[in-house]
């Protein structure tokens, strides 16, 4: 176990360094910082001092190399737009992004896992058919253009919603948060159910399937046998058998979630570290990029080395295959 | 709009028509303003760039204020006067206090020059406005007298562009001075970061910092003891939204009552909707530069440099239809030029008309420079960086082959593009140039003027023209405090380089804002959005 833990341990760390090479030379070979950020009428001699004061007058390796001792040390340097460690700035907007795509989460799920057991328990009804070509759209519709529609619809149109940003916030044990306002949840809602559209078909599509298998097993049919309610049958045998793999899946799309919100972070203005990213890659703002990048890839290394540590715990076949090796 | 109106009553719930009654009423004192681009620091001395300055300007004020056409006007200083060549006395306004209620005097104008140089990490400093100045002397707490290295006619411009901090709040010492020796009494000067809290942002602006939440919002409130004339709102807010489409969608769904830069395609909608657009003439000039080099130049076929032969940029700017531009792909938002700065701007010639479109004499001009049968060129382009800049530079490529010049495109966004261009990739390149000294120095030193990075001449230069005669105008206009006399030198330098077709100017920029028809805003050709100059309608 322990050795296994380690191999994978050392797989995740080679992992993250290849990414930190690969995202520094992408960034790098966008274009110079200074060209965007300085004010056109600055002379060479500001130019170059302030090249200088970024070191970006370094050769690439060596700006590497002094970016990479730092980040061993947890530094991940200082942001050339703003001037305040990169991380920092990053992680002033982590607490927007969670609250969005926590709201996001539960919408995909409380509307997801219904619609999902209705389209399987009837799938030739019209009901079930629209659920399930509804899902499609959720699915095939990019997520943009589905979040102009909303903000059409609901913002321009009929006027019920605010079309962007993230309204008054409320301050719960030092994370500041808009859903216990009023106002703050009316600025949460469309961007919210624009995150959830696609996981909610996702998830829509893992309950119907679901459903529709665990219905014919022996277990549903006996439980019927036994004179148990229609109502008991669905909301006990079912739904616990088909909350596995919609658990599973939703895991790992959380992750997602809070990484790549960027799209609807854009349409909506909402202020999270999606917007962060566009806006500095922009700007050539590299230690922010690059930080921003790290971090999700930290995010994503760690929760997959969790799901197998615990999937080695979880399931013998996997130790088996431990000891094998 | 109106049947958008009745959807709107028809399904609008009780609750929701309440709370839009409501925040009508609390908009009475409210500002909402959404920004194209978010000013990066509070920090007035930390990132010279637009949406900094504006904001800079709400909190803090400048000696030399810019009116609307970039005139210079009084601010914080009543006089400026030249006593000789290197001398000029400031005499600056009595009664004037900082937001804590401290007095302005000299003593802050020092400490503010002095601080600039210090500002950590910033990304494009105001060194730039400050570097001729060579000493600053307390005559008393108004009048100062500064000395400059060589004349600086320029100086009263690069007052304007900077705004003064105070110096007690900054933590400066008693004594503050600025001579021979250099800067002293500064004590610890402030990093950028300390100015994003309200309490040590203190500045004697039309209105004080109340919040900055990065990436959110930024609120002001009126400050009650401003000198000038009060604002017209008890508090603004301003909120990036830099998405052209989310802007404009808030501000049609109300949640912001004035936007900056509307896309044009979407001016008619807007209007449409029961809002107004203001637009007036900015001091952005687009052009398309040509290289002048040595041959062979990139992109362009065989061995020789057609560009170098000024008969060949002549026909190449005449071939262009501007007026075809400003309808179809401006929407009427553009005013073709002749110039690199629209009249009546300081240095232009208000005789001088847009480059006329005759693509019959392009042709025969070509074929007098021996190119009857044409050649290849590729005309790089930013495609995210000015008002449809990729359109543009779209149909100068087919107005260019129809003169039998085969053109190609490569359009690319900015940051990709700017890293080409400086790299000397492009034989011709579309691109913009803002004057954020408001006189024809600014585009001319950059631009035609040869390039020279020890004077600081010709830093935007990348056609590499070169042409003597203008430059010894240019310097001279340069070295000439009479005011009268540079003007002359600077409409004889722009003559002489648009004569050579050094340059092919296509339009200048009109900036917009759309905003609710009960609001007035002066378009500003410094393409500034100053909340404080925002007025209810009558």
């Amino acid at each position: 176990m322990l050795v296994y833990f380690l191999r994978r341990l050392g797989q995740s760390l080679i992992a993250i360094i290849v990414m930190a090479i690969l995202v520094f030379i992408g960034v790098y070979a966008i274009g110079n910082p200074v060209d965007i950020l300085i004010n056109p009428e600055a002379t060479q001699r500001e130019i170059d001092a302030t090249m200088q004061r970024l070191g970006l007058d370094r050769p690439l390796w060596e700006q590497f190399f002094i970016y990479f001792g730092n980040l061993l040390q947890g530094d991940f340097g200082r942001s050339f737009v703003y001037g305040q460690p990169a991380m920092e700035i990053i992680l002033q907007r982590l607490p927007a992004t969670l609250e969005l795509a926590f709201v996001a989460l539960v919408i995909a799920i409380v509307f997801g896992i219904p619609l999902g057991v209705i389209a399987g328990l009837k799938p030739d009804t019209v009901l079930g058919k629209s659920i399930m070509g509804g899902s499609i759209l959720g699915f095939s519709l990019p997520n943009f253009w589905q979040g102009l529609m909303l903000i059409l619809i609901f913002a321009v149109l009929l006027g019920w919603l605010p079309a962007g940003g993230r309204g008054p916030t409320t301050e719960v044990l030092g994370i500041r948060v808009s859903f216990l306002t009023w106002e703050g949840l009316r600025h949460l809602i469309l961007p919210a159910v624009n995150l959830a559209l696609f996981k909610m078909a996702l998830v829509i599509r893992l309950a119907r399937a679901g459903t529709r298998e665990v219905l014919l097993l022996d277990y549903v049919k006996f439980a019927r046998a036994k004179g148990l309610s229609e109502r008991r049958v669905i909301t006990v045998h079912v739904l616990k058998n088909i909350m596995i793999p919609v658990v599973t899946v939703l895991g790992l799309e959380l992750g997602s979630m809070i990484a790549f919100a960027v799209v609807t972070e854009t349409v909506f203005s909402w202020p999270g570290m999606g917007k962060l990213l566009i806006d500095s890659i922009n700007l050539l703002d590299r230690p922010v990029i690059v930080g921003y990048v790290m971090l999700t890839v930290f995010i994503f290394v760690f929760i997959n080395l969790t799901v197998d540590l615990v999937y080695s715990g979880l399931d013998p076949r996997v130790r088996a295959g431990m000891r094998n090796e | 709009m109106s049947i958008n109106r009745s959807i709107r009553g028809a399904l609008m719930p009780a609750t929701f028509a309440v709370f839009a009654a409501m925040s009508a009423s609390a908009a009475a004192d409210t500002l909402t303003i959404g920004l194209s681009a978010e000013p990066t620091s509070a920090d007035p001395h930390y990132h010279n760039l637009g949406p900094n300055n504006a904001l800079a300007k709400h909190i803090f004020s400048a000696l030399i204020e810019q009116d609307a056409q970039q005139l210079l006007a009084p601010g914080l200083a009543e006089t400026w006067e030249p006593l000789d060549d290197t001398t000029w006395e400031i005499g600056l306004r009595e009664g004037v206090s900082f937001s804590n209620g401290d007095p302005f005097t000299a003593r802050d104008v020092v400490y503010t020059v002095c601080r600039i140089p210090t500002v950590p990490d910033a990304p494009s400093p105001f060194t730039l406005y400050t570097n001729a100045i060579a000493g600053m002397e307390i005559v008393d707490d108004h009048t100062i007298r500064i000395t400059t290295d060589g004349p600086a006619p320029l100086l009263p411009n690069h007052l304007s562009t900077f705004t003064i901090i105070s110096a007690s709040a900054s933590g400066a010492e008693d004594e503050v001075a600025f001579d021979a020796e250099g800067c002293s009494g500064l004590g610890d000067t402030p990093e950028s970061q300390a100015f994003t809290d309200p309490d040590f942002a203190i500045g004697t602006g039309p209105y004080v910092l109340s919040s900055f939440v990065r990436g959110d919002r930024i609120v002001l409130e009126r400050n009650p003891d401003y000198w000038g004339e009060e604002g017209a709102w008890e508090e603004i807010v301003l909120r990036p939204i830099t998405n052209p489409g989310a802007r404009v969608a808030a501000l049609l769904a109300g949640d912001v009552d004035m936007i900056e830069n509307p896309p044009t395609q979407d001016i008619e909608r807007i209007e449409s909707s029961g809002f107004k657009v203001s637009s007036g003439l900015s001091n952005r000039v687009i052009y398309i530069a040509l290289d002048q080099g040595e041959a062979p130049t990139p992109g362009i076929s065989g061995d020789a440099n057609p560009l170098q032969d000024a008969k060949v940029r002549e026909a190449l700017a005449k071939a262009i239809n501007r007026e075809a531009i400003r309808d179809r792909i401006m929407l009427g938002y553009s005013e073709p030029a002749g110039e690199l700065l629209p009249p009546p701007m300081f240095g232009t010639n208000a005789d001088r008309e847009a480059i006329p479109f005759d693509e019959a004499a392009a042709r025969e001009l070509l074929a007098e420079a021996g190119y009857e049968d044409g050649f290849q060129i590729t005309l790089g382009t930013p495609n995210d960086r000015y008002i449809n800049d990729g359109q543009i530079a779209q149909a100068v490529a087919q107005m260019w082959s129809r003169i039998g010049v085969q053109t190609d495109v490569d359009a690319k966004t900015f940051s990709a593009f700017i890293s080409d261009r400086n790299g000397f990739a492009f034989s011709a390149f579309l691109a913009g140039w803002g004057a954020g000294t408001g006189e024809m120095s600014s585009p001319l030193g950059a631009l035609v003027a040869t390039r020279n990075p020890d004077a600081g001449l010709g830093g935007t230069n990348f056609a590499r023209h070169s042409n003597s005669q203008m430059d010894d105008l240019l310097i001279e206009a340069l070295q000439t405090v009479d005011e009268e006399a540079r003007e002359a030198l600077l409409q004889e330098a722009s003559r002489v380089v648009m004569d050579s077709y050094g340059i092919i100017p296509i339009h200048y920029e009109l900036t917009t804002w759309a905003m609710r028809d009960d609001l007035d805003y002066e378009a500003r050709a410094d393409q500034y959005t100053l909340a404080y100059e925002v007025v209810p309608a009558n």
